[in-house]
């Protein structure tokens, strides 16, 4: 158990050097010049020096890329281009924006799949499983900025019950969470299905089942607790598609989010504020997945190390 | 569900000889018409028209070469150099395969298409870079698939046997381990040509991906969630197109996946 965890924190260090050393690269990707890109054409010759001094671009790249590390080792991510701010304080104010967003998207593809999935899984091959399939398959199907207008139109348009966009009012939250919570749902609902038909020929259920104890019970106490394990790693890992996501879910309702403010920063050109936001994004998918790993060994001793 | 795939396969057909003619036989996808400004769907234009006067219908006949171009070259490029990174590190195993699966730990730690965002936003707009931020971002779901597949295929009899005989490394992979891992890089290949089209869409509709005004079903759909209290009718078309093909296309990677797993437990059995 103890070799497992240093194994997988040594892993997710190793993961976390390399997105950040592919971050810092890709403002060396900017076709020609970067500053002038940053600064348009009509800049004058001692702004570009002073920014090519201040983002560090005039010394060798090893020390440029040791000097990235440094200041985010200190979480000193500069200043914003644009709006002349210190880029952390920035993402201070947007991360929580996020987090409230991708944990209700969560809980409402919680909501969904669950059910979803133990119907389908009780009654496999009818109707209702055709049917949960049928429902997975459209909301893989119908991309975010899809399904978001659609929402938009049917339920704030139209019935008028949700606001348009933006965060004035509690139901705000409402409509993002469905559109950025739909796919993972019905990626979910499969899940669910597929680890509790596993579960449910297991012999404790036959004996459950031989003691008498209904179809509620069984599912509730027995087969659930038991099928949670890979359901959780799923989540765990389809967070990640949640929080690229979200950029764009954050763009059509202009949610004030992380994904909003490095759309933002893309359309400023202001490239140290997009390394930012990846930054923060990928290592947040990166923490919370070693974490989930960690959980998964700590509370299922079947896992062994390797 | 029989029924279901003959469906599926006739609109993925229709949608890619949509996309292979309609440069060559549609003309004026970009012709204003004023008086057309913003109306709705009527016998003169299907979908109706946009906020320039333009029949939003040819614009989304014409929007699938591009969705169809970006799909095929990214998920050719990606199949390629996903599946000999996979088997090669697979194949080698040791230090090469832990170095191979850091690597590509590393490009799956990009949450979905976070990568794709910020390489196309640096590289700037237009479809090269579309192509070369995507295909970056899908190359590793193969690498991943091939290496697992050949880590299981690499102990079986008839490739040791090979190898016994002096086969090159080279030719065991193409001859003995290839043709068994294809079946289920094929299935993800299926998906992954959904998944490039919903990608690049939505590179269209962030602005990063082709330029105005060729067009582009992501792209219409931003316009029409730009006018979308005024013109509802303006996302309706792109929004049906780009459903219909990635909808038809994943239930036809379902389809093959359960047939997949249907022969490999008849084969286990």
């Amino acid at each position: 158990m103890g070799s497992l965890a240093a194994h997988r924190l040594l892993t997710a260090a190793v993961v976390l050097l390399g997105v950040s050393s592919i971050t810092f690269f890709l403002i060396h990707l900017v076709p020609g010049d970067p500053i002038e890109v940053m600064l348009g054409e009509a800049a004058s010759i001692a702004d570009r020096q002073q920014l090519r001094t201040d983002l560090g671009l005039d010394v060798p790249l090893a020390q440029q890329w040791l000097q990235f590390h440094k200041d985010l080792l200190t979480l000193d991510f500069g200043e914003s281009l644009y709006s002349k701010k210190p880029i952390a304080a920035t993402l201070l104010e947007r991360i929580p924006w996020t987090l409230i967003l991708a944990l209700a998207s969560m809980s409402v593809a919680i909501l969904i799949a669950v059910p979803l999935g133990v119907l389908a899984a009780l009654h496999p091959n009818t109707i209702w499983d055709s049917a949960a399939a049928t429902v997975s398959l459209l909301g893989v199907s119908i991309p975010n900025f899809l399904l978001g207008p659609l929402l938009i139109i049917v339920f704030s348009v139209g019935l008028g019950w949700f606001p348009v966009s933006g965060t004035e009012r509690i139901t705000s939250i409402v409509l993002p969470a469905l559109t950025l919570g739909a796919s993972l749902a019905a990626i979910l609902s499969r899940m669910v299905r597929a680890s509790l038909l596993e579960v449910l020929s297991e012999e404790y259920i036959v004996s459950a089942r031989a003691r008498g104890l209904g179809a509620v019970p069984i599912v509730l106490y027995h087969a659930i607790p038991n099928a949670a394990l890979p359901i959780l790693t799923i989540l765990g890992l389809q967070l990640g598609a949640l929080l690229g996501g979200a950029v764009i879910t954050e763009m059509i309702f202009a949610w004030p989010g992380v994904g909003q403010l490095t759309i933002e920063a893309i359309q400023r050109r202001d490239y140290p504020l997009v390394q930012a936001c990846v930054i923060v994004i990928s290592f947040a998918y990166v923490v919370v997945n070693t974490i989930t790993d960690l959980i998964y060994a700590c509370v299922d001793p079947r896992i062994e190390g390797g | 569900m029989r029924i279901g795939t003959i469906i599926s396969f006739s609109v993925v057909v229709a949608w890619l000889v949509i996309a292979l003619i309609s440069p060559f036989v549609i003309n004026g996808v970009n012709a204003v018409d004023l008086e057309q400004l913003f109306s709705g769907p009527s016998k003169n234009g299907f979908f109706g028209y946009d906020d320039l006067g333009r029949d939003i219908g040819l614009r989304v006949l014409q929007g699938s070469t591009v969705s169809c171009a970006v799909a095929t070259f990214v998920v050719s490029v990606s199949v390629l150099i996903g599946t000999m990174f996979g088997m090669f590190i697979g194949w080698h195993g040791g230090l090469i395969d832990l170095i191979g699966v850091r690597v590509m730990d590393i490009f799956l730690a990009f949450p979905g298409i976070l990568l794709a965002i910020a390489l196309a936003a640096v590289l700037g707009p237009g479809i090269e870079n579309v192509l070369i931020a995507l295909s970056i971002v899908s190359w590793v779901g193969f690498a991943r698939l091939s290496r697992a597949q050949t880590l299981t295929v690499k102990h079986r009899d008839h490739v040791i046997v090979a190898q016994a005989l002096g086969t090159p490394a080279l030719a065991i992979c193409y001859r003995h381990v290839l043709p068994l891992i294809l079946a289920p890089i094929i299935v993800e290949a299926t998906f992954a040509i959904a998944a490039v089209i919903i990608a690049e869409a939505g590179l269209s509709y962030l602005g990063l991906g082709v330029q105005p005004p060729t067009p582009s079903w992501g792209a219409m759909i931003k316009e029409g969630t730009r006018y979308i209290l005024i013109a509802p009718h303006m996302a309706l078309g792109p929004g049906l197109a780009l459903f219909s093909i990635v909808i038809a296309i994943n239930a036809l990677g379902d389809r093959m996946r359960d047939s997949l797993q249907i022969r490999r437990s008849a084969l286990q059995n």
